[in-house]
């Protein structure tokens, strides 16, 4: 029983991971129409750039401060100076671009840092655990399920209840109009693309303690998110964090069940999804 | 999707004709027959021409379907996992084991198919890349495979009987002859009746729907001759370098082969021909790595020119070498 919560626990923690990026993912081809391939380095950097404060001395509150802005700054630029040109263009181009800036961005860390893993120690307020009685709770683990719901659920809330959300869904629907009313589309364009980078670094900060810190973590992530967005359907906000952290229970349970198959059964669910309904479990045929 | 079909449509080279085909494959095959006695290493143009075949046979999928696979690695890898072990655990001659691994992949090109084509663009993207990592952890754990070390020393063995293998100039010229079959049977796909209808669906499915063309089928059949045809490549190449590896079922050869496709011009004949070359050829001369002004860069930064030449090709260079070629052609009568 112990074990069976022990991965029931790891399903959570990875489904948190899963949800904040899947998240972002949608954000992002909501408005812009490009799935991000660069998601998963983006992930990465957010984690890298945790690790590189900490060699400075900047502890991880800083970091989780710190390196969304600094990413989601990088994120920005990337979007004016490179993903602006190709909106006219077939989506397949936007990406293809952002899978060339993911092996770049890559490369270079696997260059400089090598691929194994740096290890990034523990804020001391998280040490400990909590004893619920069937099994033991680590602080830090519950804070990372407690935050990323957190952080999922004002993203939903300030989307789908609030005037920024409704231009922001109406820009989705409709960019000519909206940009007739006066609203500056190309600005919210670029500031969603940051806000969504942004949203994988804090997602790469949270993951850094738990994981290690290493250039591969965003490419093993991004796929089986891809996954995830397929099964849930972008269609919805709420869908891609319902099935973000659903798959990631289902994948613990597997582990618990049946381990040789933890690594697939998110591509099996994918598979029997697209048998029975193609749009995806929260999607609407387009 | 239509709105995206037509901003494609003026990126479009003009297409080969027969005749223009028929005068490239002869001056190709001239130049690939004699290049071994060119002092060009024969290892190198094998390697290139399985590649170049894989992107051939990728290309018929995005270049003339418009589908994007990022998952093709599944059926180069399969194909050559297959074969590889056909001819060293079953002990068949080379024939038989480039066919079984040809079949094998025919049949995942079938049921990926069934999947993959319920949905288009983007999500036909993400839904071959993840079936293609599920093929991978598949790979991965699956004993006949050998996990991290692949199946290795696979005998080469006689063709038909005959042709010694192991002598590198006969399995250039068994190379050089499944290449162009392989070639010359995408250029008759291209320009069949079929070639025209998957063209028409390419440009506007909802048109070709109304004209009473069953679009799904012609994907599906497209999708497994694909996949096909890129496992003739991948039980080639296991064939040649007597090695299946985890490599050609990673995701980065999957990245690999939509960039030399990309490169060498999507839509074109010969462009990801020449692309394979270009990359196979970057990477072999790269191999011990480059130096830029006193910067000295390892053989561990192909991944990042890689990923430079990804985008420097999507945002300036979106026609590709072929494509380029042929539009500056094209201009100037």
């Amino acid at each position: 029983m112990q074990a069976l919560y022990g991965q029931l626990l790891v399903g959570l923690i990875n489904g948190a991971f899963y949800a904040m990026l899947s998240l972002g993912l949608a954000v992002i081809f909501g408005l812009l129409n490009i799935i991000n391939f660069t998601h998963g380095a983006q992930y990465m950097l957010g984690a890298f750039c945790a690790w590189l404060l900490l060699q400075q001395g900047l502890g991880y509150w800083w970091a989780l401060l710190l390196a969304p802005i600094v990413v989601g700054a990088i994120g920005v630029v990337i979007e004016k100076t490179m993903l602006s040109r190709l909106y006219k263009l077939d989506h397949l181009y936007g990406l293809l671009l952002t899978y060339g800036l993911a092996l770049i961005f890559q490369g270079v860390f696997t260059n400089y840092f090598g691929s194994a893993g740096q290890a990034y120690r523990l804020p001391e307020e998280f040490s400990g655990a909590f004893n619920l009685g069937f099994m033991f709770l680590p602080r830090y683990r519950a804070w990372v399920i407690l935050a990323s719901i957190i952080v999922c659920v004002a993203t939903w809330f300030v989307i789908e209840r609030t005037k920024l959300g409704a231009y922001l869904r109406a820009a989705t629907e409709n960019p000519t109009l909206v940009q007739a009313f006066g609203i500056n589309v190309p600005r919210m364009i670029t500031l969603t693309y940051g806000f969504g980078v942004a949203l994988a670094a804090l997602a790469g900060v949270m993951a850094a303690p738990i994981y290690q810190v290493a250039p591969q973590m965003g490419a093993n992530i991004i796929i089986i998110v891809f996954a995830v967005v397929v099964i849930g359907g972008m269609g919805s906000i709420a869908g891609a964090i319902i099935s973000g952290f659903a798959l990631g229970v289902v994948e613990g349970l597997t582990k618990y069940f049946y381990p040789e198959a933890s690594s697939t059964v998110i591509f099996v669910v994918m598979a029997i999804v697209l048998l029975v309904r193609p749009a995806g479990l929260f999607g609407k045929e387009r | 999707m239509a709105t995206a079909a037509e901003s494609n449509a003026p990126l479009r080279a003009p297409a080969t004709s027969p005749r223009t085909f028929v005068i490239g494959v002869v001056i190709l095959t001239a130049l690939l027959i004699i290049a071994p006695f060119l002092d060009i290493y024969p290892v190198f143009i094998m390697k290139a021409l399985c590649f170049g075949l894989f992107a051939c046979a990728f290309n018929l999928l995005l270049g003339f379907g418009g589908l994007l696979s990022f998952g093709h690695a599944m059926f180069l890898g399969t194909a050559g996992y297959i074969s590889a072990h056909a001819a060293k655990e079953w002990g068949l001659p080379p024939e038989l084991a480039i066919l079984a691994g040809t079949v094998a992949a025919a049949i995942l090109g079938a049921i990926v198919g069934i999947l993959a084509i319920r949905r288009q663009g983007i999500y036909f993207a993400m839904i071959t890349l993840a079936l293609a990592q599920m093929i991978y952890f598949f790979c991965l754990q699956a004993p006949f495979t050998h996990g991290e070390d692949g199946i290795q020393a696979v005998p080469r063995g006689r063709m038909f009987g005959v042709l010694d293998l192991s002598n590198t100039l006969v399995m250039y010229y068994v190379v050089l002859v499944i290449f162009l079959i392989g070639f010359c049977l995408i250029f008759r796909i291209v320009h069949s009746p079929f070639g025209q209808v998957l063209k028409a669906i390419r440009e506007n499915e909802p048109r070709a729907l109304s004209l009473g063309y069953d679009a799904d089928r012609y994907k599906f059949a497209s999708f497994v001759m694909s996949a096909t045809l890129a496992g003739l490549a991948g039980a080639t190449k296991a064939i040649v370098f007597q090695l299946a590896s985890l490599t050609d079922v990673h995701w980065s050869m999957s990245g690999e082969v939509v960039l030399m496709t990309l490169l060498g011009g999507m839509g074109t004949i010969f462009g990801p021909l020449v692309g394979a070359f270009v990359i196979v050829g970057l990477e072999s001369y790269l191999s011990t790595g480059f130096a830029i002004g006193s910067f000295r860069f390892g053989p561990e930064w192909f991944t990042v020119l890689d990923g430079v030449i990804f985008v420097v090709c999507v945002l300036a260079f979106r026609r590709g070498i072929v494509g380029e070629i042929t539009q500056w052609w094209a201009s100037r009568r």
